[in-house]
């Protein structure tokens, strides 16, 4: 069998085809906003958010509106609980996300033991995108769209944020509603997300492309091209191989993701562990 | 005071940090055109006075005024910049010293930030004026100290802000980069601008500032360098015998 075939072949079922559109969306708008989560150091709140959605999509499914609408929900409340407890208690803010979001995707265990359902549950913990309706990829698409829109029509106050948010008070800005709008982002991201890869990881989209691109340049704004591409051609390639071995596609997707940042951990130009090496080695040399 | 307003007027201010009270009915007033010295010990204050300033703490009493309107009327009106401790900044952020450089802009840029020319032509003057033409398109990080700390003080430039609040500008700059920041402060203020910098290093004081603030949780003593450095005044701001060494 040639390369050809081993590409197009899957392309003539659409459920592969809605895969990967799905896939390729969620990577890319993922990808973005890890950017800035790497930077400001928001990966934890990210692994909360996408966890805290569980309960909401159980009761989507219970109530018959869009699982999008209940994940939003209660990823805003995460986030917001999680703002709370911090802002008015002596807790720190780890211990609030770990206290917060274990107690919510606790909850959404409960709700599915308890409530009758067809779906199951493995497809919300671990994804399901081989079972992509074109209704969901019309959903993801939408919340997508407003997402990229808004990081890039806010990405550099975004960066400011990221990077000095005194300077930003010093004019005159509010870098709290900037702090929130990432927040607010991150909970729409992480719907986008649910479907290719599942709650449990698809934290992994949001910190593994912004922390691979990060070892691979000093410039935020190749960051921006590197992250997404890195992530895009990766989770296309894990789909391809869930295809053609028959293993779990959330699963591949993101070991695939894992291994390329391995390698640039390793070989990176610059920031590659073999390059220092050889750097030090010169130095003493 | 005659008349036109004063560059900063903090009065009657109290900060908290939970059960640390850091400033307590701390008042003072700069006039324009001057170069001020901060000096307090390791916890005195500093720090906490530039934050209040710029809004990033509530004080639990008192108001400050920048050039006679209410602080967070000046913040939006570009009239306050400031250089960062270089503990608070992180130098492995990838960003290059002209994109940090225009951030000093990003007030007087559209909703989106898509600098303008006028913008470039700013950051390319405030570069041409700490001398770091040539590092523009370094990543920060990949600076000396000092060069370090005139990144920060061109994004003050750029931003044209009429009063500069510099946190310990000279920590771990050579006397060469120390004597290009002085030089620059000292050009703002003949140009009108109001510069207050907090410092430890009293030796500088004399070429650095017109005036000096000694600073222990509220002003001490406020008026001339040579007087800020009497032994009697510094005793009482450092609580030992400095006499010696100033
Ligand atoms: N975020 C904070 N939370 C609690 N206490 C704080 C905080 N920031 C400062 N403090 C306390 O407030 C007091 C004043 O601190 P500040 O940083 O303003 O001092 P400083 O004069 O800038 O000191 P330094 O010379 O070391 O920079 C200190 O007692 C400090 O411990
Ligand atoms: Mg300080």
């Amino acid at each position: 069998m040639s390369v050809i075939d081993i590409v197009l072949e899957p392309l003539q079922y659409d459920f592969m085809v809605r895969a990967l559109a799905v896939t390729v969306i969620a990577a890319v708008v993922c990808a973005l906003l890890s950017c800035w989560l790497v930077l400001v150091g928001w990966s934890l709140m990210g692994d909360a958010v996408s966890h805290a959605v569980l309960p909401g999509v159980v009761l989507a499914y219970v109530v018959g509106v869009p699982f999008a609408l209940g994940a939003l929900a209660f990823g805003v409340l995460a986030v917001v609980l999680i703002g709370v407890l911090r802002g008015t208690s002596r807790v720190k803010e780890d211990a609030a996300i770990g206290i917060v979001f274990t107690t919510l995707f606790a909850l959404g265990l409960v709700l599915i033991s308890v409530v009758p359902s067809q779906t199951d549950l493995s497809h919300i913990l671990f994804g399901n995108i081989l079972g992509v309706s074109s209704q969901d990829v019309w959903q993801v698409g939408l919340l997508a769209a407003v997402a990229l829109a808004v990081l890039l029509l806010k990405s550099r106050d975004l960066t400011l944020f990221a990077f000095d948010s005194t300077h930003a008070h010093a004019m005159g800005l509010n870098p709290k509603r900037l702090g929130w709008l990432l927040l607010g982002l991150l909970a729409v991201v992480c719907v986008v997300a649910l479907q290719v890869v599942g709650v449990i990881l698809v934290v992994a989209l949001l910190i593994i492309p912004g922390a691979t691109a990060y070892l691979l340049t000093d410039s935020f704004t190749r960051m921006l091209w590197i992250a997404p591409l890195m992530s895009a051609v990766s989770s296309v390639v894990g789909i391809y191989l869930s295809y053609w071995f028959d293993a779990s596609s959330g699963g591949l997707v993101v070991v695939v993701q894992g291994v390329v940042f391995t390698l640039v951990y390793l070989f990176a130009p610059r920031q590659g562990l073999v390059a220092k090496m050889r750097e030090r080695s010169a130095a003493r040399a | 005071m005659t008349g036109r307003s004063a560059a900063l007027e903090v009065r009657d201010l109290t900060v908290a940090y939970g059960a640390v009270t850091a400033l307590e009915g701390c008042t003072l007033t700069l006039e324009p055109g001057k170069v001020t010295g901060l000096i307090g010990m390791n916890g005195s204050g500093k720090s906490t006075l530039f934050k209040s300033i710029m809004g990033v703490v509530e004080p639990q009493h008192g108001s400050v005024q920048v050039w006679g309107a209410d602080a967070r009327k000046a913040r939006r009106s570009q009239s306050l910049a400031y250089v960062p401790q270089s503990e608070d900044v992180d130098w492995d952020f990838p960003l290059t010293v002209w994109d940090v450089v225009m951030m000093g802009r990003y007030g007087h840029m559209g909703w989106v930030r898509r600098p303008r020319h006028a913008d470039r032509v700013a950051v390319q003057e405030a570069l041409e004026r700490v001398e770091l033409t040539d590092l523009a398109r370094r990543q920060i990080g990949r600076l000396s100290g000092g060069q370090r700390k005139r990144a920060f003080v061109a994004r003050g430039l750029a931003q044209g802000a009429r009063l500069m609040l510099l946190d310990e500008p000279f920590a771990g700059v050579d006397k060469r980069s120390e004597a290009t920041i002085v030089g620059l402060l000292r050009e703002l203020a003949a140009d009108g601008a109001t510069v207050l910098v907090s410092t430890h290093d009293l030796h500088a004081l004399p070429q650095l500032a017109d005036e000096a603030v000694l600073l222990l949780r509220r002003v001490l003593y406020q008026g001339s360098v040579e007087g800020a450095l009497r032994p009697e005044n510094l005793t009482r701001a450092f609580g030992i015998d400095l006499g010696g060494a100033a």
